[in-house]
């Protein structure tokens, strides 16, 4: 299933986005989600729109940041309630990412655990055996957490129970210089659930 | 019946002595301890029996006294020299010749009872007590009781600070962290026992290394709720120690815990579920153990306008907040994790900025961007926006874009003005 979608830097009424909820329906519980897209796609935008829906429900976040790239400033304009954010940096180094990301999946009583390998080459995530992906998704079954990992390509194969692809179609800009401003995304996201793509494809116009 | 002796410049005897006798001491003053005497009759005899024998294991120059209540006692301690013993009824005879600035209260009422002529116990509880409360108030009629020796009360009782230290002085000196432990987990076992028996926890445990030389070695637990559970506590000390082993061998091991009332929460049945906090403790000691004690925690936004400015809220008690009050505020929790209503645009930021050159157009627009990130060609952009501040400080001026470039994405940059130098601050996703 495939629509696009509007990421604006302002408020966004309800209404553009209800789409967004019937599309993707909701992120698992106790079962792995896979985030991908080029840069500039809006998968860290859409992560956050998860950590921010979490925390407004009052529940625990853990976000594993490999390449250090989270923006607590922009995240917090964005609903994320910074207080109830667990935040993890990893300077880099994916292996480190990975034991923090078991522990804390272990550990039990986050509503999601988030690993964002956004800016990790896909050649060194590439490189993570299946069986890492197996047994994170072991340690969060018949659990409330959700585990979601951020990445430019899909790599947990079978171990992700969603899959959601993001790619831009365009940076939407609002007047002329030098008054104009930056707007927000035209994104398409295909989402694949229960390891059965849906053909169907739609577009949503701003 | 009450006892009270009178010694100044003497408390540890007075304290030693009145221990001897009950175990329920009042510490009324630096110069007075008194203490109930209830039943010694049985051992001592009759109170005059009782007071030669407080009298004779004294062992410093004092004054005892016995009476009904405790403060005809504390009074003619003070006042009557050697042995004194008031039979119940007795008191105000007994302390009517004992001067009046032994009742204390406060300095006005002092001069008026002077001006009025009034100089002992007796002459104060000899005026009629309604012309006492008429013209000088609650504080008068009760220094009147006192003085007529018919005040009651409960003795304050002296409780001595309770402090949870075990220390142990091995023959040999200590090594390997596994003997260490050892030692460490048996002291443990032993201090939250008797924090149990106190109904107590505690959030703080500091262990303090004796070494064979140079300084101690002090490894300190600071727990974000109220904890009792001596295998936590181990295994936190073996991540610190891991962390931070001992410089060298082990002379003395000293542990403390700090006491404190264990927490009261409930949770309720439809509140969204939290980690616990015993094992979450564990689980962040680990991970700070991976990736540093300075990158894990909570975040926290500056209150500037300069970008990217944060810091990371202490450490184990990053979450205190939020174990208490995520609970609170939140409702149970759908089956799934939906996506925010309203999607804003994030900023994934370069750490550290990533330096560029910046070639611009004749009206000064970016055009092309060379960095480490790529050579890029700028297809649209807006700005620039001016931002500056902190003059009185590091100063800072920057002329900000937003720009989308080919084959890329959408990135923030901004120049220095003051060090002409560019840099891309992040990418916008």
């Amino acid at each position: 299933m495939a629509a696009a979608l509007s990421i604006t830097r302002g408020f966004v009424p309800r209404e553009r986005t209800d789409f967004l909820d019937s599309l993707l329906g909701a992120i698992p519980r106790g079962a792995l989600t896979e985030i991908s897209g080029p840069p500039s796609s809006g998968r860290t935008t859409f992560l956050c729109s998860l950590i921010a829906s979490a925390t407004a429900n009052g529940e625990l976040c853990a976000l594993i940041d490999v390449d250090d790239a989270f923006d607590p400033a922009t995240a917090s304009a964005a609903g994320v309630r910074l207080a109830q954010v667990l935040w993890v940096r990893c300077g880099g180094n994916l292996d480190h990412a990975i034991r923090a990301a078991d522990l804390l999946a272990q550990a039990g009583g986050f509503g999601l655990v988030a690993i964002d390998m956004g800016d990790t080459p896909v050649r060194i995530v590439h490189r993570l055996p299946l069986a890492v992906w197996f047994r994170l998704r072991h340690a969060v079954q018949n659990t409330k957490t959700a585990l979601v990992s951020l990445a430019g390509r899909v790599h947990a194969h079978s171990c992700s129970e969603l899959k959601i692809q993001l790619s831009r179609d365009r940076a939407v800009w609002r007047g002329k210089l030098p008054g104009r401003l930056l707007e927000g995304f035209s994104v398409t996201a295909q989402c694949v659930k229960n390891h059965r793509p849906e053909p169907r494809s739609f577009t949503i116009v701003r | 019946m009450y006892a009270s002796i009178h010694a100044p410049g003497n408390l540890p005897a007075l304290l030693e002595c009145a221990a001897q006798f009950s175990p329920l001491v009042e510490e009324t003053s630096p110069d007075d301890v008194i203490f109930d005497i209830r039943g010694l009759r049985l051992i001592f005899g009759a109170p005059k029996h009782i007071a030669e024998e407080i009298y004779r294991r004294l062992g410093v120059p004092g004054n005892v006294a016995i009476a009904a209540n405790p403060d005809a006692a504390f009074f003619a301690a003070r006042g009557i020299a050697g042995v004194t013993v008031i039979e119940p009824g007795c008191e105000a005879a007994v302390l009517a010749p004992l001067p009046l600035y032994l009742l204390g209260g406060s300095p006005e009422l002092a001069h008026t009872l002077d001006l009025w002529g009034i100089r002992t116990l007796g002459e104060f509880a000899a005026l009629p007590t309604a012309g006492i409360a008429a013209r000088l108030g609650e504080e008068g009629v009760r220094l009147q009781r006192l003085a007529r020796g018919s005040a009651t009360r409960q003795l304050r009782l002296r409780t001595d600070p309770l402090e949870f230290r075990e220390e142990f002085e091995p023959e040999t000196t200590i090594d390997l962290q596994e003997s260490l432990l050892l030692l460490a987990g048996r002291m443990m076992d032993d201090l939250c026992a008797r924090l149990a028996r106190q109904s107590l926890k505690t959030n703080e445990v500091r262990m303090t290394l004796k070494l064979e030389r140079g300084a101690d070695h002090v490894t300190t637990l600071r727990l974000p709720v109220p904890m009792l559970d001596a295998k936590t506590f181990l295994k936190l000390l073996q991540l610190e120690l891991n962390e931070q082993p001992p410089a060298a061998g082990v002379k003395k091991i000293s542990i403390e815990m700090i006491p404190v009332a264990s927490r009261t929460m409930q949770h309720g049945l439809f509140e969204p579920p939290s980690p616990e906090p015993e094992r979450l403790e564990i689980t962040l000691a680990r991970i700070r153990g991976l990736v540093g004690s300075g990158n894990i925690g909570v975040a926290e936004v500056e209150d500037t306008h300069r970008a990217d400015r944060f810091v990371i809220v202490g450490q184990a008690c990053s979450l205190r907040d939020a174990y208490s009050g995520a609970g609170r505020a939140g409702r149970m929790p759908a089956a799934g994790c939906k996506p925010a209503p309203h999607l804003k645009l994030i900023l994934r930021r370069f750490r550290p900025p990533v330096h560029a050159q910046v070639w611009c157009s004749a009206t000064n627009q970016p055009v092309r961007i060379v960095s480490a990130k790529g050579d890029w060609r700028v297809q649209a952009c807006a700005g620039p926006w001016i931002t500056s501040g902190d003059w009185w400080t590091e100063a800072w001026d920057w002329e900000e874009w937003d720009v989308e470039v080919t084959a890329s994405g959408v990135y923030r940059i901004h120049q220095d003005r003051r060090a002409r130098q560019w840099v891309v601050e992040g990418e916008y996703d």
